[in-house]
């Protein structure tokens, strides 16, 4: 058994991390959309308007009830088939398509649940000074439930950024893909998977620290 | 404003005609007739259960009511949206536990509904709330969070909130209930003073010295009906129905 080799893994981290951009892009944009339509489901779960909650409620359980390989298959390789159109999607536009559904699902229940957490008697005060559904939402009860909802939201972004390497599998040369790629030429299986996986554990670190400092300031207001 | 004026008019600024109310199948307020006019300083009381908050709630429209009416300053309460919105804009209310909102600053709190709803100038509004801040002697603290403040600080600041919206009438729900004994006075002083200035208040309470100072009527409620209401000197001495003596005697404790 060999030692590692160390210069191989000095020559192979700069060149990954050019790759980092990508990985991070994707995840950035599935982070964006995702938070978007997350909201959008989380509205329609409170308020249940009829038709849209049960469509909500199957969108949900089918993206949390397969796993996140099979969808990003189903719109890399299946949906072109059926749309003929979409044959030009390229695999990062299928890996945010699959990143934004895929943790939409699951952050509109914690997005649901935090606007559940603030007290409905922040409503009635703001009601009581003549604010509209709007304005409550808008002022009082987000800004509240953006507090209550960070954490898990920052762990939805972690478990994404790492999720990204699936990519590799529809030809996308993320970080991960890159690495398959020089260690199946280089044959330093071991030393390549180490240096990705040194990656990835910083850069989530380094947003570990972040979440930090975002927490301490949503908290700001509540420190006595 | 800001005359001292005393008398009241003859002008109503809450009507309540055979307010009914149900949950469920719990009938809370029976066939409730109430008329506050402008000025008018009323004190309701009696036990818990009896219907006074949720009374007040109506006037407000933080509670519906599904037969009588509600009539706010000649307008009557409906369901429609815009109507509720503009009735609260004149009803300012205080409540037991504050509600103040914890992410904003008690000066933000204060200028946030003249800002968004009234579309006050960001400048005016802080003048405006700094003067009520003030007036309830907390300007000092204008710059920290709820969080920072004692209860008796946050009640002070709630009535600044109310205020700062100009409303004709401001309605109390147990303002000192949630309150340390020490901490009591400072918010009576409070409304007091606010009472001393014209407001028309409709205040939920068990502070019987206040009833007694500033009440132009004390309105005595059990089982979601006005029992008796009468001026506080008769109320207090020779009230008539044995439920009133019963409740007086328990909370005056003797």
């Amino acid at each position: 058994m060999s030692v590692l080799d160390f210069s191989y893994m000095a020559q192979l981290a700069p060149y990954l991390l050019t790759k980092l951009p990508i990985t991070l892009g994707m995840a950035s944009a599935g982070m964006l959309c995702a938070l978007v339509l997350a909201s959008l489901l989380a509205v329609i779960r409170v308020t249940r308007p009829p038709v849209l909650n049960q469509l909500t409620l199957l969108f949900i359980s089918f993206f949390r009830g397969t796993p996140l390989l099979v969808q990003l298959f189903l719109f890399y390789y299946g949906l072109p088939q059926i749309f003929t159109s979409l044959v030009k999607v390229d695999g990062i536009t299928a890996t945010i398509l699959g990143l934004t559904l895929h943790f939409s699902a699951y952050m509109a229940e914690s997005i649901r649940a935090a606007i559940a957490g603030v007290d409905r008697s922040q409503t009635e005060a703001a009601l009581s000074i003549g604010m509209t559904q709007g304005q409550l939402m808008r002022r009082i009860v987000l800004p509240q439930a953006t507090r209550i909802a960070v954490p898990t939201l920052m762990n939805y972004f972690i478990d994404m950024i790492k999720s990204t390497s699936l990519a590799f599998t529809l030809g996308v040369t993320e970080l991960m893909g890159a690495t398959q790629k020089d260690a199946s030429s280089s044959f330093m299986y071991f030393e390549a998977f180490l240096t990705v996986a040194i990656i990835y554990w910083v850069v989530v670190e380094l947003l570990s620290r972040l979440q930090k400092m975002l927490e301490h300031r949503l908290n700001r207001a509540y420190a006595r | 404003m800001g005359s001292v004026q005393t008398t009241s008019s003859d002008i109503p600024m809450i009507e309540l005609q055979r307010l009914n109310k149900w949950y469920g199948e719990f009938h809370v307020l029976r066939d409730i007739d109430l008329t506050v006019r402008k000025g008018e300083r009323i004190v309701i009381c009696g036990p818990s259960g009896s219907g006074k908050s949720t009374m007040i709630r109506c006037i407000n429209h933080l509670e519906e009511h599904q037969a009588g009416d509600v009539i706010v300053n000649g307008i009557t309460m409906t369901r429609d949206v815009k109507r509720v919105e503009q009735i609260r804009r004149h009803v300012g209310m205080v409540f037991q536990h504050f509600n103040l909102f914890p992410h904003l600053s008690v000066l933000d709190n204060c200028c946030l509904s003249p800002v968004w709803v009234k579309k006050t100038p960001r400048k005016k509004a802080v003048d405006t709330a700094m003067m009520y801040l003030e007036r309830v002697k907390i300007a000092d603290q204008a710059h920290k969070y709820p969080g920072q403040l004692s209860g008796g600080q946050q009640q002070r600041v709630a009535i600044a909130r109310s205020l700062c919206m100009h409303p004709d009438v401001m309605l109390f729900d147990e303002p000192t209930s949630a309150l340390d004994p020490e901490m009591i006075k400072e918010v009576l002083d409070v409304m007091i003073e606010l009472a001393e200035e014209g407001m028309t208040m409709l205040c939920v309470t068990h502070e019987m010295g206040f009833a007694r100072t500033v009440a132009d009527r004390v309105i005595f409620m059990d089982e979601g009906q006005i029992i008796e209401e009468n001026d506080p000197e008769t109320f207090f001495n020779h009230p008539r129905s044995p439920r009133t003596r019963a409740f007086l005697g328990q909370i005056l404790g003797h």
